[in-house]
């Protein structure tokens, strides 16, 4: 409020609280502010009450006694003499592989659909359209069942792939063997490895550390020569071609180290009952990501078509007009304008996807709910404890990610001008 | 704004409905309030708890609500049927939403204390043990090293399992499943080597397949699961009545009480304590808040404990499971009624 | 130039030459395949996978699902007629689980003498829903409530509806459509009373119950009415008077009146409601109560009262942050913990409260966008003519930008129907895994997989996909308007 001079302030009576537009306001955010904390506090009475009728105490002690479960699917060692708190981590370790490997192939395949689905292409129009429809409209979970069924009723047992005449052959040039168990996928092997940094139980390899040593410095080289580029392009109106310095910092060095420690595929192999030799993913980690990368592929193209479609004609035409080519049109008109409105939406795409995620209930993959609020919960019977740690987890995974994704909006944003 | 009525109408008649506001701890008093036993049970394992085609609940664990439910309410079709999943039944039971919870659950330390439940007795004991199929060459659990075995979320046996492998020095591949169903699907198709699960529900799996031959149940049982219903900790009167429920089911079997011939023994028998059982002479109902013919409502909804055990699981029946450990103690079993008096 | 080759020139035409047809290569089918399908290599290579992948799907299902028994009262009784029809390596569909056991999917344990009465609720859902969702044309209006009518009674009678339900049923059905069509007015306030209506005919009981629980909503308005100049105090007041008479007073009214007259249905408890019954009645309940609480939500989230909009935002990016499947399961284990001590709610009920909520946050979204998208001159407008706060939105801003809302409120149904599939993992019969389990688990049907789902799944898309085209049908007509 601002005091002008000579205008006299009405003295402040109690009525002005809820007539006087300024004040009441602040009443009502008062009474607002009053009757949530009212609410909490009465939830919060309750549970207390309800605790000590119950004779059970609010307290996180269970999250450091033995666990004495297996899980069948882990990133870091474990085994059920760790505590619960490992089991844990375990368990949001999975969410986060499925969730982060079901965004980028939700990504690619939406991506590709949204694309072919604006194709000239009669057919493959089409196809995409029912794909799309048929995902959309259907609840991810009969996905997951149906996948599931797939897998376990279609795919072969293990055994076979035994013997001089299998009754299956693998994948890939004897890569990749699907069975109704898991999916055999190859492995990276090194014949001269350089050893590991000790990190408690886990290990990371130097050669994991030179790699990304050598893919960090090709990053940071390439800003340079591209920012050399841009200089000489504002100087000279000609822009030196640098594609094939920056393949080459890239790669060269990445050949010479996969060449010194001998770096190579060590393919699965079927020995006794299973294969060994490579990796063996199982098959409820592989079926919820298909579902998942499936049914949240088709709402991303969705709304890929949109975003692409939103970008007038005006502007491709606009932008042969100019002479730039189709490829640089695409990378420099359409996609930047067409960004703009799809990213929000695919925002949401993602937390859906890794909510979603949570679904592994369905197929037993020991995702986070499945840890902790599944075996953990039900045998300490700390469902308050859990739930509320899960809740919180979830959300701040959401957060991270809604954050995460806002700040490359609003970098994209900043070309709209 | 007026949807919002919806809300108000749904939750006034839920009020209406369950009647809910009862004071903590007298479980009884509730019960009788509401004219309604609230059980849970499986939601869905053949045999023990599962509805058929027309939501009709059958099996051994429900004849046990029913006799409950008769001995309290008088009527045995009184009962409301919680179906609850390995996760949910005991918070059901402690938050109050089921009376009392018959859902194979087995009696261990930590669910008797920490998990404030009340175990009223033991109507089934089991073990873990293991099926396989019988191409798989194994004719015991300890060959199953590195085998692929199905298993249970949220039981007991998973950390069975986990123990008997690590005891043994043994390797194994968990396959996670949710249900039973879920699980006799995986194994059908071969997505696991192994099956484990009580030996009781392996057999009533194993019976229903189109070849039982093929399939083998191995020697091994590897723990002890004592499956009873329960009861929340404290309100000792409803656990009294509960325990003593199961007790006259078993005593009945016991003296030969049969749902067929109960009016006639109530009648004419002379066994002093058929006698004080069926609440002829001392009354011994009274003493845990109920009349003196509970037990004989409660043996006549569904027969005596043997008679509830080959209706519904018993080797006449497809489970066809023998009476084993479950044989009164009179002939080599635990089953074992402490005495009415 | 004329001059010139005037003399030159030998023959002129004098009549146009009949118009050639196109080269045969450029008509018709040809054409058209040439242009949509073979237009250039890409293309080429794209039709051929796009073929080979619909040969690959058709001949994988085809011969299975031609394979099909309907006629069979078990799998293995199935598999045998498959065996002895088809020769022995033949594998087939076998319907019969469906023609057998398609009521426990539709209606789960609902007693079958009274399965009208869920009919009759979806039904008149469309007649309740009619003034709000198709109120864009007439005729589509017109159409629908016919099909409902029809559709409701026909179906109700195949049922095996009693004669004296059905014609109820017809008279009160066109009474109401007789409502909507001349009293266009009345028909909001017909649409208002639906959920109470459809209430008393799911679960059955006395009318009373639903009718005292609305009448705490009528007495409430009659007491705000009544002291309306005392603003906000009069909206309080009249919270309280209602609150008074369904805690105290209707529970004994309801008594004396269903003494007096006792106007009852035979009571359904909740623990017989499964299948597609449960998930529309979570679903659509869910819904109706979320769109009260999405309003409040999003008017708050817009609020320039900072403490008011960070509860709101609070609240919604809570429930926005977890999984669904974590507040279904606060329902089953926690909710009892929330509410005091001996409480105890139907663990439907207990889901649908959650559901609510859940829904209200997506909702308050779907409408802050609605409000968003109003153009800026409507607000102002409204402060211009002098109206308060509440006046301007109930009066100017809420019923356009609830307007432009529908699409995204039916997207949001549709999302949140789907996931009433979720409610298996708290122990309720939901249509698609808890159903098929059960039935699975009944030694006739073992091994039945794929049946249970594709019939299951074939109505999920055909309502979901109803549903979606309806609201690009009416999104299209709203741009049209705003245009």
């Amino acid at each position: 409020m601002v005091d002008y001079p000579g205008v006299v302030k009405p003295p402040f009576r109690l009525s002005m609280l809820v007539y006087d537009r300024r004040y009441r306001s602040l009443t009502i955010q008062a009474v607002v502010f009053i009757l949530v904390m009212l609410v909490a506090g009465w939830l919060v009475d309750n549970t207390l009450r309800n605790l000590a009728i119950m004779g059970k105490t609010f307290s996180f002690d269970f999250l450091f006694r033995r666990a004495g479960y297996d899980i069948p699917q882990q990133l870091i060692p474990y085994n059920s003499d760790d505590t619960h708190l490992r089991a844990l981590v375990v368990g949001l370790l999975n969410t986060l592989q499925v969730s982060i490997l079901g965004c980028i192939s939700a990504t690619v395949l939406g991506v590709v659909v949204g694309v072919l689905r604006l194709s000239s292409n009669w057919l493959i129009a089409r196809l995409m359209t029912v794909y799309v429809e048929v995902f959309r409209n259907i609840p991810l979970l009969l996905w997951i069942l149906v996948i599931l069924a797939i897998f376990t009723e279609i795919m072969p047992p293990p055994n076979a792939y035994r013997g001089d005449n299998p009754q299956a052959g693998m994948l890939f040039f004897d890569l990749i063997a699907p069975t109704n168990r898991y999916t055999a996928i190859p492995t990276l092997g090194m014949t001269n490895p350089p050893g590991t940094i000790a990190l408690g139980r886990e290990g990371i390899s130097w050669a994991f550390v030179a790699y990304a040593v050598a893919i960090i410095a090709a990053l940071t080289i390439r800003y340079f020569v591209l920012r050399r580029a841009k200089r000489l392009q504002d100087e000279t109106g000609r822009r030196p071609t640098t594609w094939w310095i920056n393949l080459a910092i890239l790669l060269v060095p990445l050949a010479l180290l996969t060449w010194h420690f001998g770096l190579h595929l060590i393919a699965p192999v079927m020995r006794g009952f299973n294969f060994v030799g490579g990796i063996n993913l199982s098959n409820s980690f592989v079926v919820l990501w298909l579902a998942l990368t499936l049914y949240t592929g088709a709402f991303i193209a969705e709304i890929v078509r949109a975003g692409i479609l939103s970008v007038s004609r005006g502007q491709s035409e606009a932008a042969a007009a100019l002479g730039l080519r189709p490829g640089r049109t695409m990378s420099l008109v359409i996609l930047p304008q067409a960004l703009r409105v799809i990213i929000p939406p695919l925002i949401s795409q993602y937390l859906n996807l890794t909510k979603n995620s949570s679904l592994a209930i369905a197929v037993g993959f020991m995702d986070l709910r499945g840890t902790l609020g599944g075996t953990t919960l039900n045998q300490t019977g700390r469902e308050m404890e859990c739930m509320v740690l899960l809740m919180g987890i979830y959300l701040l995974l959401s957060l991270l990610i809604s954050g995460g994704m806002n700040i490359f909006n609003s970098r994209v944003k900043l070309k709209e001008r | 704004m007026k949807k919002f009525a919806f809300f108000g109408t749904v939750a006034a008649m839920a009020l209406a409905a369950t009647g809910a506001l009862a004071a903590e701890g007298d479980t009884l008093k509730e019960v009788k309030a509401r004219g309604v036993l609230n059980c849970g049970v499986n939601t869905g394992l053949i045999g023990f708890a599962a509805p058929d085609a027309n939501g009709n609940w059958s099996g051994f664990d429900i004849a046990y609500c029913k006799a409950v439910a008769a001995a309290v309410l008088g009527d045995p079709t009184k009962i409301k049927f919680v179906p609850t999943t390995g996760q949910t039944r005991f918070t059901a039971l402690s938050s109050g939403e089921v009376d009392i919870l018959a859902r194979n659950s087995t009696w261990t330390f930590q669910r008797d204390t920490d998990l404030k439940l009340d175990f009223v007795g033991v109507n089934y004991y089991d073990g873990q043990g293991f099926m396989v199929r019988k191409d798989l060459g194994v004719s015991s659990a300890k060959e199953l090293d590195g085998a692929t075995v199905c298993i249970q979320t949220g039981t007991t046996t998973e950390l069975n399992l986990a123990d008997y492998f690590k005891a043994n020095g043994m390797t194994y591949q968990p396959v996670n499943i949710d249900s039973n169903a879920e699980g006799e699907q995986q194994y059908m198709a071969k997505a696991c080597d192994a099956y484990t699960t009580d030996a009781s529900g392996l057999a009533a799996t194993r019976a229903s397949f189109a070849d039982p031959e093929n399939h083998i149940i191995l020697p091994e049982i590897i723990s002890k699961e004592p499956l009873g219903p329960a009861v929340r900790h404290g309100d000792n009167n409803w656990g009294d009545i509960a325990r003593w429920t199961l007790f006259a089911l078993i005593a009945a079997e016991e003296y030969g009480v049969t749902s067929a011939n109960i009016d006639e023994l109530a009648k004419s028998s002379t066994n002093p304590e058929v006698q004080r059982l069926l609440g002829t002479t001392d009354d011994l109902g009274k003493m845990i808040g109920l009349d003196a013919e509970w037990a004989k409502r409660a043996i006549k909804a569904g027969g005596n404990y043997g008679e509830i055990f080959a209706a519904t699981i018993g080797e006449q029946t497809p489970i066809g499971l023998a009476r084993g450990l479950n044989a009164q103690w009179t002939q080599g079993g635990l089953m074992y009624a402490m005495p009415f008096r | 130039m004329s001059d010139t080759h005037a003399q030159t020139v030998s023959f002129v035409r004098d009549s146009m030459l009949p118009p050639e047809p196109p080269p045969a290569a450029q008509a018709g089918a040809i054409r058209w395949l040439r242009e949509n399908l073979f237009s250039g290599p890409l293309n080429i290579l794209l039709t051929l996978v796009g073929f080979g992948v619909l040969w690959l799907v058709a001949s994988t299902i085809w011969p299975w699902l031609s394979h099909s028994v309907w006629n069979a009262g078990s799998m293995a009784e199935c598999r045998k007629i498959i065996a002895a029809t088809w020769g022995p390596d033949a594998s087939g569909a076998c319907l019969a689980l469906i023609k057998n056991r398609w009521n426990q999917f539709v209606f789960g344990f609902y007693p079958s003498a009274l399965y009208w009465r869920p009919v009759l609720a979806f039904g008149m859902l469309f007649l309740a829903l009619a003034p709000v969702l198709f109120s864009e044309s007439r005729s589509a209006s017109r159409r629908v409530m016919a099909l409902a009518v029809v559709l409701t009674f026909v179906i109700a009678q195949i049922l095996g509806a009693p004669g004296m339900a059905l014609v109820l049923m017809a008279l009160a059905m066109l009474a109401w459509v007789a409502l909507i069509e001349l009293r266009p007015g009345w028909a909001l306030l017909a649409s208002c009373l639906y959920p109470f209506v459809a209430v008393w005919l799911l679960w059955g009981g006395s009318l009373w119950s639903p009718a005292m629980a609305l009448a705490g909503f009528v007495i409430g308005y009659l007491v705000w009415r009544a002291l309306s100049r005392l603003g906000m105090l009069a909206f309080a007041l009249a919270v309280l008077a209602a609150a008074v008479w369904w805690l105290l007073l209707s529970g004994w009214v309801a008594q004396a009146l269903a003494a007096a007259l006792p106007l009852r249905l035979q009571p359904v408890s909740s623990d017989q409601f499964g299948g597609f019954v449960l998930s529309i009645t979570i679903g659509v309940s869910g819904i109706a109560m979320s769109l009260p609480l999405g309003v409040i939500l999003a008017l708050a989230r817009r609020s320039d009262l900072p403490v008011v909009k960070m509860f709101a935002v609070m609240f919604i990016e809570f429930i926005r942050g977890v999984p669904l499947i974590t507040l279904l399961f606060v329902a089953s284990l926690l909710l009892n913990y929330f509410l005091p001590p001996g409480t105890n709610f139907d663990i439907i009920l207990r889901v649908i409260i959650m559901v609510t909520l859940f829904a209200s946050a997506y909702m308050a979204e779907v409408i802050r966008g609605g409000l968003a998208a109003l153009p800026k001159g409507q607000y102002e407008a409204a402060d211009a003519l002098g109206l308060d706060y509440w006046k301007a939105q109930r009066l100017i801003i809420l019923p356009q930008a609830l307007k432009i809302s529908i699409p995204g409120i039916v997207s949001t149904f549709i999302g949140m129907f789907k996931d009433t599939t979720l409610v298996v993992f708290v122990g309720l019969f939901d249509p698609l895994k808890a159903m098929a389990d059960t039935i699975r688990a009944s030694f006739e049907w073992k091994g039945a997989y794929w049946e249970p789902y594709i019939f299951v799944g074939s109505i999920f898309f055909i309502l979901c996909f109803g549903m979606s085209r309806y609201s690009m049908y009416l999104e299209r007509r709203l741009k049209r308007d705003h245009r």
